[in-house]
């Protein structure tokens, strides 16, 4: 028997240049459980995307990291505008960041492309006006 | 090709050199975060001319062997700072994007 590890996070909306702060602690944790350096590769590149996307369009939001035996479950919670057409925002290119944020280096619509290339599994829930739950899981075995 | 090596290559010059025995194997050239994220490979050597705080938070995450500033770009205090605690070689070339993939070809 071996029990479930949970990882919490509060990513700070305001502060875009502090983004990057829990993907990169969850790198660390992954890494103090032996977990294989190309799972945490994609486990923390997949949470990256999810959090500056957070920051840029919702404020802020939470983010959970498990880990059980057959995968790592990241799930991104936030209380932003929501995403209207889901079809449209998981083509790469399409992006409505603005312009400020394409000066750090963002917005060239590949956020939610490559969180789902990194994962084996990822789910967007999302209502206009209420906010949306990312949930991507990456395989252990 | 160790970064270390590569600090030895005239134009070259490091910022910060935490984990200078690490070895490079390829390289990406790229700006734009998410690309970059996308398609580097651990140990590449990143080229770019994006020097700001993200710069740092990508080169941890993907594992790249360095990131290499090109044409003269330089960190500020704050990042290079930052660079050093997360255990990120940072270097500045004196070259183009270009010109510089072409000496690290030429290297390794």
């Amino acid at each position: 028997m071996s029990e479930q590890v949970v990882f919490t996070f509060d990513v700070d909306g305001d502060d875009f240049t502090s983004a990057g702060h829990a993907s990169m602690q969850v790198k660390k944790n992954l890494r103090q459980l032996g977990i294989d350096p190309d799972i945490i590769r994609r486990v923390s590149i997949a949470m990256y995307e999810g959090e500056i996307n957070m920051v840029i369009h919702a404020r802020g939001g939470v983010a959970t990291v498990s880990v059980s035996e057959e995968y790592i479950e990241i799930i991104l919670k936030d209380e932003g505008p929501g995403i209207s057409d889901i079809e449209q925002a998981m083509q790469e290119g399409f992006s409505t960041a603005p312009d400020n944020i394409r000066t750090l280096g963002f917005g060239a619509g590949m956020g939610l492309p490559n969180m789902k290339r990194y994962t084996d599994y990822m789910n967007i829930e999302s209502q206009v006006g209420v906010g949306t739950t990312i949930t991507m899981r990456v395989n252990l075995e | 090709m160790t970064v270390n090596d590569l600090c030895n290559i005239e134009g070259f010059n490091p910022l910060t050199l935490p984990e200078g025995d690490r070895e490079i194997s390829g390289v990406y050239i790229g700006d734009l975060l998410s690309w970059v994220m996308g398609k580097a490979r651990s140990d590449n050597a990143w080229i770019t001319i994006m020097s700001n705080i993200n710069t740092l938070a990508v080169a941890s995450l993907t594992d790249v062997a360095c990131v290499i500033l090109a044409e003269g770009v330089t960190l500020e205090e704050e990042v290079k700072n930052a660079a050093e605690n997360k255990g990120i070689n940072v270097i500045t070339s004196a070259y183009s994007a270009y010109d510089t993939a072409l000496i690290l070809s030429k290297a390794q």
